[in-house]
């Protein structure tokens, strides 16, 4: 009866396996939506080559945004931290295979967000950026 | 206010006993109390006749967030852009009187709505969130010191919150807060334990946008009364609700937005005592707010254009009149009436569903607010689901973060009514929020 709540989309939300924290994750990173009080924390584990071994996502939030998390993390395993910094918000949104309202665009992001925070070197606040 | 008319505004007690009072008929047989006949004025409305996607009508149970216009309030816009659009209190020319004459008629207006002393009480505003501003940026920063006391309740709006933290970061003022009593309604004995002679200020709402609580005002100037310290009510919700005399209920401030009683957006209302308006130093300089200028300073301008710099939003301004005569043509204890029963009604029909919670206090005086949780399914998820079916609800945390955490929820749903909703619209909301948990519950 509903094209937006597939079975996927549900599956993804309520039985992830993607679900949970790592134990020693090397890199972490937290997002939220503030306004909504949707919540993405992202671990991921990366071996010497630089390929994400394992992610894992942990929040609460709706349904998009906790599936979108969980495609993610899902779809990122064995992929390479390069390969994981150019997917693109449209492969996202892609993903989910959902035509997005601008509302719930940050829904739908927020896993995605989380994921490119948690791959970019964390910055000295007194340093210059590198192109600036 | 009539005399004999329900207030909310007086004790929980007194409005259970009046709300008993006025179903009893004269031979003592329980009668249905007069209620507004939403049906009447729908044709009014022009957004309620479009349809939100093909063959689905909008049903719209935002009117917390913002009330549809009227024809009225639409036409006395246009009015100002087609007939008169000129700048006011400059030119001699015809127009700048009209559009003149229009603005501070509107004003008066509003005097007369709120039971003001003059005019000079009304000082127009961008809306609720500006005239609290205007009230923390002049009174507070020119009255406050270290160690003062800010009161407020645990379920502000962001717009009666955030300017006081801003304050007490700037001047080294405390915050306290009031806490709800476990039925959700605003503590009075918490109050009292918060309230002290270090108390400048009582900055409350009086209806929570979120639960639809009625704060009983007059208890709480009382207490600020005997306390010594200056009340602000943001009456953002109550305005809209509720018939409010600020003599009555002897309020020192009270912050309201047009745009959520049938009003344009971009205008609203700080109503202020004179006295106190006459002390407070304005905040925006510029036209219109001074008598002389010369290259050494400024005279400020009397009341109440000494906090109006620039030219104001005009045509708002005149919608909003338009909008206080649009709504004081109806007898507004049916009005009430109609809200309250639109509540039940969506109390009983949301409760017999199961896996849905419901916040609002249950059998309360309510301003026209329900807002629940239901089990498996996210706000966002729902109001999504429900928005397929035309039915615009509010869902998230409605500017009121601290709230939310008092409650211990991430997010919550809110259907809000307002004086064109029908009883229909309540049974569409439960058939839909039903129809949302089969897609939720599948598994």
């Amino acid at each position: 009866m509903d094209d937006f709540y597939r079975e996927e989309i549900l599956d993804h939300y309520f039985g992830s396996s993607q679900r949970g924290r790592l134990d020693h994750p090397s890199l972490s990173a937290d997002g939220t939506n503030p306004l909504c009080g949707d919540a993405i924390h992202i671990d991921l584990a990366v071996d010497e080559q630089g390929t994400i071994s394992a992610a894992r996502f942990d929040g609460a939030g709706c349904a998009i945004s906790q599936a979108a998390a969980s495609m993610l993390t899902e779809y990122l395993e064995g992929r390479t931290t390069d390969e994981a910094r150019a997917v693109s918000a449209e492969e996202m949104l892609k993903m989910l295979k959902i035509p997005f309202t601008p509302a719930r665009l940050k829904c739908a992001l927020l896993g995605w967000k989380t994921v490119q925070k948690a791959l970019t070197p964390k910055a000295e606040p007194d340093q210059p950026a590198a192109n600036s | 206010m009539s005399s004999g008319e329900a207030s909310p505004w007086m004790t929980d007690a007194d409005t259970d006993h009046h709300l008993k009072e006025s179903f009893m008929g004269r031979a003592g047989e329980i009668q249905p109390e007069p209620m507004f006949d939403p049906h009447s004025i729908r044709a009014d409305f022009p957004a309620l006749a479009r349809e939100v996607r093909p063959g689905v009508p909008l049903i719209y149970l935002d009117n917390a967030a913002t009330s549809l216009k009227p024809w009225p309030v639409i036409r006395a816009v246009q009015a100002y852009d087609v007939d008169f659009p000129a700048n006011v209190h400059r030119g001699l020319h015809t127009l700048s009187e009209e559009a003149t004459a229009a603005y501070e008629g509107a004003r008066g207006k509003i005097a007369r709505f709120l039971n003001a002393s003059s005019d000079s009480e009304i000082i127009f505003t961008r809306g609720t969130t500006d005239s609290i501003n205007l009230v923390a940026l002049s009174w507070g920063r020119a009255t406050l010191r270290q160690g003062d006391e800010i009161l407020l309740s645990a379920m502000e709006h962001h717009a009666n919150l955030v300017p006081w933290q801003m304050l007490a970061q700037e001047k080294g003022v405390v915050i306290r807060y009031a806490e709800l009593a476990p039925d959700r309604t605003l503590d009075l004995d918490s109050f009292d334990r918060q309230i002290n002679e270090r108390t400048k200020l009582v900055a409350i709402t009086a209806m929570s946008n979120v639960l639809g609580t009625i704060v009983p005002i007059q208890e709480i100037t009382r207490r600020a009364r005997s306390a010594g310290a200056v009340l602000l009510v943001d009456a953002a919700q109550a305005v809209p609700h509720q018939r409010i005399d600020v003599r009555a209920l002897d309020v020192d401030f009270l912050a309201f937005s047009g745009h959520k009683m049938c009003g344009p957006t971009g205008i609203g209302v700080l109503y202020g005592r004179q006295a106190l308006l006459d002390q407070m130093p304005p905040v925006i300089g510029g036209g219109d707010m001074v008598t002389h200028v010369d290259r050494a300073g400024a005279e400020w301008n009397e009341l109440p254009w000494k906090f109006e710099a620039g030219t104001p939003p005009i045509a708002q301004a005149i919608g909003l009149g338009a909008a206080v005569d649009y709504l004081s043509q109806f007898p507004w204890d049916q009005v009430v009436a109609l809200h309250h029963s639109l509540v039940r009604r969506a109390e009983a029909l949301l409760s017999a569903i199961g896996g849905i919670h419901l916040l609002t206090p249950p059998n309360q005086v309510n301003g026209g607010v329900i807002s629940f949780t239901v089990d498996r399914v996210h706000p966002h998820d729902l109001a999504q689901i429900l928005d397929r079916s035309g039915v615009a609800i509010r869902a998230g945390q409605h500017c009121a973060m601290p709230l939310h955490q008092t409650l211990g929820l991430a997010a919550t749903a809110r259907a809000s009514f307002y004086l064109y909703n029908k009883h229909e619209d309540v049974d569409v909301l439960a058939e839909m929020l039903q129809n949302a948990q089969k897609v939720f519950h599948r598994r």
